[in-house]
């Protein structure tokens, strides 16, 4: 009994009943699972377009992890996730733009760009974090667009439109080799060869499962249970004596460290920033869409949800495209099924989704063993 | 004594809270908010005739973002529901209007004036009615399930209107759209020494008349009395014995044909329309509704014309600024009075 209480700090509360407990366990499972094959998936897949997929669902299970906090945990609507995450994300690209591609200039671009997201989070926490639900999301919206106004304005230092390419630090160059046989060339193990990519996704990867262990080991702690204490009534949770603004700013703020620092590992994967890949309003609805497909106030929802909405949004449009081919001739249809509306099936899907699965689909795997 | 009488005069904060008493005792309080900021920006822009087309101008935006977000501003309002598809409607007007009157092309440019209003008439009535059989769907398979539920109100609407941006892609193509004009609103009047676009003048006079009508609705008839009082509170009215749901149902048909009739009216105003029309709205339309105050009509137009103006006058001022204008009106809006302008009590 005492060790269930031990293990149930450690890794949230477990599920009352028996199906409960073996459909959450059956989720984490999956989820370590999933974390596996992403961290093995270089050897794996071979193909280039595979190894972006993965690197892809990694940042993002980061995001959407850190935007649980908010949303899921503490209840707190915010737009402005792709601010912060864009904060970090600039910081190391103008850092690495400007001083070259050495160590120091990422990791101080990169602490800048954190600084100010969290810098910008307390701000937008303390002066707003008091008004109505909807006003404080009104007020993030606004935010947001005036930083997609601000980076086009100040193009001498974004690249505007354009956005910024960069050298990253050596040891992340493809032509890198980390190990070298007596020939010269680089060592191959299971046909993957050991350069500079697989360094810069080794780091990447590994980086984001620190991120997202630490970030459900904080809602198992005092803490957590405080900000789902404020979500579920925050008159009662103040009346006990706890400050809800400053609980909801420091959460605010800690989520918007964790997607900066997610943002600034990005940049040095993708060796380009720029306002399509990290600051659009598009992203913003995407990880709108992975939180509430996986699971809302789960954390551990964050991976399929990722998962499903990445790979959907780089294999689902194959798909289509043959099904496009296939329905040639039936009048609407091909148009219905062609790649470029898969952003409707989308659409629908969710619909559907928020429809059937209110609690997405860990949330539908916890329930009724934690009253949301 | 005198050292405080003193201290009062001279401190800016006591300036400050004395002017602000002042124009909130003054009758009709914050609605002399446009004439300041319009008498402001004159002195700013001090070109008497410059002023006067960004004023004109600055109304008639207004007046159409008016009929855009009144609709919105009732359901939220009425119903706590918040809908973030409402700006499909404004899109689905626009570019049924804009098919109708390109079918009309004829008519467009025929010489008599009645063959021109025919046509305009066609297209905003296609737009409306569509809008109608719209919106009646849209509450009873989209925003019914999930009253009461404002995470999956905002959720479900927004997949909404996803779906219906990505449903104008395939009906209408991804190419921007040209808008004809009818040919006797082409072209431009001279009031004084100022010429003024014709087709501005049109959707002032437009807003006007629908704003009348609706001031009439909520203050004259018994429909516009339960809409009201319904806001204030809903459960008031429905132990009196109204259906509020049917009430609601009928607000909603009415506040998308409203937004189609802005998003129709706003087609002809911009004469390019694109399928992005419905995501730029969105922001425009929501900053409305909340400098207004959710539910109150007045509150809403004293929003739309302060959006329009101060996008007017500061794109002629401060063009760099021009895209964030809206948001920073909100955030000044917000802090300084955190429930909307004109709050409906509750």
């Amino acid at each position: 009994m005492f060790n269930q209480k031990k293990l149930s700090l450690a890794w949230g509360n477990p599920p009352s009943r028996d199906r409960n407990q073996n459909l959450a366990y059956t989720l984490r499972i999956t989820v370590g699972l999933v974390w596996a094959i992403l961290l093995l998936a270089p050897f794996l897949f071979h193909d280039v377009r595979a190894l972006e997929v993965a690197a892809r669902i990694c940042i993002f299970i980061v995001l959407v992890a850190s935007y649980d906090l908010l949303i899921g945990i503490t209840g707190i609507v915010s737009f402005a996730h792709t601010l912060f995450f864009a904060c970090g994300a600039y910081g190391a690209a103008i850092g690495l733009k400007l001083y070259g591609g050495s160590w120091s200039a990422y990791s101080l671009g990169s602490l800048a760009g954190m600084l100010l997201a969290v810098t910008i989070a307390a701000v937008i926490g303390l002066l707003s974090l008091r008004v109505k639900a909807i006003f404080f999301a009104m007020i993030t919206l606004a935010v947001a667009s005036l930083a997609l106004v601000m980076v086009s304005q100040f193009s001498a230092y974004t690249g505007g439109e354009d956005g910024l390419t960069y050298k990253t630090p050596a040891l992340f160059k493809t032509a890198t080799k980390l190990l070298e046989n007596e020939n010269g060339s680089t060592v191959k193990v299971f046909g993957t060869k050991l350069n500079g990519k697989l360094a810069a996704y080794y780091f990447l990867s590994f980086s984001c499962l620190l991120i997202f262990a630490l970030t459900v080991r904080l809602v198992a702690t005092p803490l957590g249970s405080v900000l789902k204490a404020i979500r579920e009534n925050d008159t009662r949770a103040e009346a006990i004596g706890y400050r809800v603004v400053r609980y909801r700013s420091l959460i605010f703020c800690l989520s918007a460290a964790s997607a900066a620092v997610a943002g600034s590992i990005y940049a040095v994967w993708l060796k380009y920033t720029g306002p399509e890949t990290v600051l659009s309003f598009t992203i913003m609805i995407d990880i709108l869409l992975m939180v509430v497909i996986g699971g809302m106030g789960t954390i551990w929802g964050s991976v399929p949800g990722v998962l499903l909405l990445v790979l959907a949004q780089y294999y689902l449009r194959d798909l289509m495209e043959i099904a496009a081919e296939k329905t040639t001739g039936i009048p609407l249809l091909p148009e219905l099924l062609s790649p470029e509306r898969w952003l409707l099936w989308l659409g629908i899907g969710f619909i559907l989704v928020v429809y059937f699965f209110p609690k997405g689909l860990a949330g539908a795997m916890l329930a009724s063993g934690e009253k949301r | 004594m005198t050292e405080r009488s003193s201290k009062r005069v001279f401190s800016p904060h006591q300036a400050f809270k004395y002017a602000y008493h002042t124009i909130g005792r003054l009758p009709g309080g914050v609605f002399w908010l446009p004439v300041a900021l319009g008498g402001i920006s004159f002195l700013l822009i001090s070109q008497p005739a410059t002023w006067l087309t960004l004023t004109i101008a600055g109304l008639a935006m207004g007046l159409m973002i008016f009929l855009m977000a009144s609709g919105l501003s009732l359901v939220f309002g009425l119903m706590d529901v918040l809908n973030f598809g409402h700006s499909a409607f404004i899109s689905f007007g626009a570019f049924i209007a804009a098919s109708i009157l390109s079918w009309h092309a004829g008519w467009l440019q025929a010489d008599s004036v009645l063959l021109n209003g025919a046509a305009l008439f066609l297209a905003l009535l296609g737009a409306v009615s569509f809008a109608c059989i719209a919106g009646w769907f849209f509450e009873t398979v989209i925003i019914k399930p999930v009253y009461k539920d404002h995470l999956r109100q905002i959720l479900i609407t927004m997949g909404a209107l996803i779906v219906c941006e990505q449903l104008i892609l395939v009906v209408w193509g991804g190419i921007p759209l040209t808008v004809p004009r009818p040919a006797f609103l082409q072209g431009s009047v001279l009031l004084g020494q100022v010429p003024i676009e014709v087709y501005r003048l049109f959707a002032l006079l437009m807003g006007l008349v629908i704003y009348a009508g609706l001031y009439w609705l909520f203050n004259a008839t018994r429909a516009g009395l339960l809409v009201r009082a319904g806001v204030e509170n809903r459960e008031m009215v429905e132990a009196l014995g109204y259906r509020i749901d049917r009430l609601f149902l009928a607000v909603f048909i009415g506040g998308s044909a409203l937004a189609a009739l802005g998003g129709a009216i706003w087609a002809g105003y911009e004469t390019m329309i694109s399928p992005a029309l419905g995501t730029e709205m969105m922001t425009l339309v929501f900053i409305v509704v909340i400098i207004g105050g959710p539910g109150s009509i007045q509150g809403t137009l004293l929003g739309a014309l302060l959006v329009g103006l101060t996008g007017n006058y500061l794109g002629y001022l401060a063009p760099k600024m021009a895209l964030a204008t809206n948001m920073l009106l909100m955030l000044s809006v917000l802090l300084w009075r955190p429930n909307g302008l004109k709050p409906v009590a509750s």
